[in-house]
């Protein structure tokens, strides 16, 4: 396995230099040319793309799709590492950055890329692209940190939910328990109020990711509009790109002349939300 | 060392005007005796009034734990491995080397980050890729190669600590069997390492003769280095 990965890296490489596509920016990221499909949300915390995420993950199942799901930084590998430079606050722009790094790495060695061979259709919860504006919002070189991550491919949808910095401050000190300590940034030393500290250092990372929309093709939906509005958008996006894709098929369900009314069947069962 | 050199953009966010330090590095494959040498020439400077720190792989208080855990499990990839170990090398730079330089302590390091580079290209890695991880990594005041032939390498073994996995290549599989993996493994870290030594500017040190022999070798060039203002 691992020499497949490296040889595909290869080409990335090999294409960094290469004339870019009319686009003005090199090719980091190749595109996806396994079986499966690989759809992302991005966003700062607050922006709403979990739940977005979430809505179409379920609405894809409940089709009797094959899909996988892949969460930002929660590699069981190094989940012990993370929590004790968080716990003692150990990082360094640099280490926080090739760490989750390795966490990415380990997701794709053991879960996406295998799914993506598959034929599934992969989803993820923040993406490389994550990567790149934090990290660099932290102070890391851009193509450093792009270079870590050019062994993965540029997915074939990434939804990108852009929401004002104060709309996203309203709906986290409003949901949930005090901000921690790197998600505030109090690393960069901005602010010693920690809501003061988020603010600023999420509006670099707005700053990152709207520079990023033209070089990674990002879908831009606005994170403050309405729920049902945006998952609209989401979906019809998702139809556009599974156009004739017929992924891989669903054991659970039969033949393929008998799917519609087995669909039925699933969801009158609950299966489906 | 003085004025900070790195082989890309080093750390932007952090700047470090002046290290008075030096750092020494040795480098070579699993057996070749880097840190008999490490502590022999310890003993020496800390006698003749330098002070001294040391640093090895996989000494990070960060990741040592969870490295450790998994090398000794079976799901950690080839990529994964890799990062986990630039992981490890960037907390030791910014945490313990770079400190100890602006200190004006002579840092040996058992390893650099050749040593990664060698092992992730000999199990597929793309080597501009694993080199640009890299790109914080100050530039050593000089790095030692220690090179011994496999035949002898494999005698150090036998007489020291036995062949065990990693140093073997196993998860790579070389052979069906340790020694013959070993072998096989050795040898093309041998051939990565010959490849950097003109690449890297390695000053190489015949490691087939006796510990004390290399010591007196490595002593003699240390003064050297050291005479120069």
């Amino acid at each position: 396995m691992g020499g497949l990965i490296y040889a595909e890296s290869a080409i990335i490489n090999a294409n960094l230099h290469r004339p870019p596509g009319g686009k003005g920016f090199a090719i980091v990221l190749q595109p996806n040319s396994y079986r499966g499909k690989l759809i992302v949300v991005e966003g700062i915390d607050g922006s709403g793309k979990s739940t977005q995420i979430d809505l179409l993950y379920k609405w894809l199942l409940s089709q009797g799709k094959a899909v996988y799901f892949s969460e930002w930084n929660s590699s069981e590998l190094v989940k012990s590492t993370t929590r004790l430079g968080k716990d003692e606050k150990a990082f360094t722009p640099t280490t926080f950055s090739l760490l989750q790094a390795t966490d990415f790495s380990d997701r794709w060695e053991n879960h996406i890329l295998p799914m993506l061979k598959a034929g599934v259709i992969v989803m993820a919860d923040r993406y490389a692209f994550t990567a790149f504006a934090r990290d660099v919002a932290r102070g890391v070189d851009r193509d450093w940190v792009r270079n870590l991550y050019s062994f993965a491919p540029q997915p074939d949808l990434v939804f990108y939910f852009r929401v004002p910095v104060n709309i996203a401050v309203d709906r986290i000190t409003t949901g949930r328990a005090k901000l921690k300590y790197y998600e505030a940034g109090m690393d960069l030393g901005l602010s010693d109020n920690r809501i003061t500290s988020f603010r600023l250092f999420q509006q670099r990372i707005i700053n990152e990711y709207d520079a990023m929309v033209d070089e990674f093709n990002f879908e831009v939906v606005d994170g403050a509009d309405v729920v049902q509005n945006q998952q609209k958008r989401v979906r019809t996006a998702v139809k556009r790109l599974l156009r004739g894709y017929e992924g891989m098929p669903n054991p659970n369900l039969p033949a393929r002349r008998s799917r519609r009314s087995a669909l039925k069947q699933i969801a009158a069962q609950g299966g489906e939300s | 060392m003085t004025e900070p050199v790195y082989y890309g953009v080093g750390f932007p966010y952090r700047i470090i005007q002046d290290l008075p330090g030096k750092l020494i590095v040795l480098e070579g494959n699993d057996g070749v005796g880097r840190s008999t040498q490490i502590a022999m020439l310890r003993k020496w400077l800390e006698d003749e009034g330098y002070a001294v720190s040391d640093t090895g792989l996989r000494r990070s208080t960060l990741t040592q734990a969870g490295l450790e855990n998994a090398k000794n499990g079976h799901t950690l990839g080839s990529l994964t491995m890799s990062l986990f170990y630039a992981t490890d090398f960037a907390d030791r730079l910014e945490n313990q080397i770079i400190p100890a330089l602006k200190a004006g302590f002579i840092v040996l390091s058992d390893r650099y980050f050749y040593s990664t580079i060698a092992r992730d290209v000999v199990r597929g890695a793309d080597p501009q890729w694993a080199r640009k991880v890299y790109g914080f990594a100050l530039k050593p005041d000089v790095t030692y190669y220690l090179r011994a032939d496999v035949p002898t390498l494999v005698a150090r073994m036998v007489h020291g600590r036995g062949f065990n996995y990693w140093e073997a290549g196993m998860d790579i599989r070389c052979a069906d069997n340790l020694y013959d993996s070993f072998c096989v493994y050795q040898s093309r870290l041998l051939q990565e390492f010959d490849a950097m030594t003109i690449e890297y500017g390695f000053e190489t040190v015949d490691a087939c003769r006796s510990a004390m022999d290399i010591f007196d070798d490595l002593r003699a060039r240390l003064r050297k280095l050291l005479a120069r203002p």
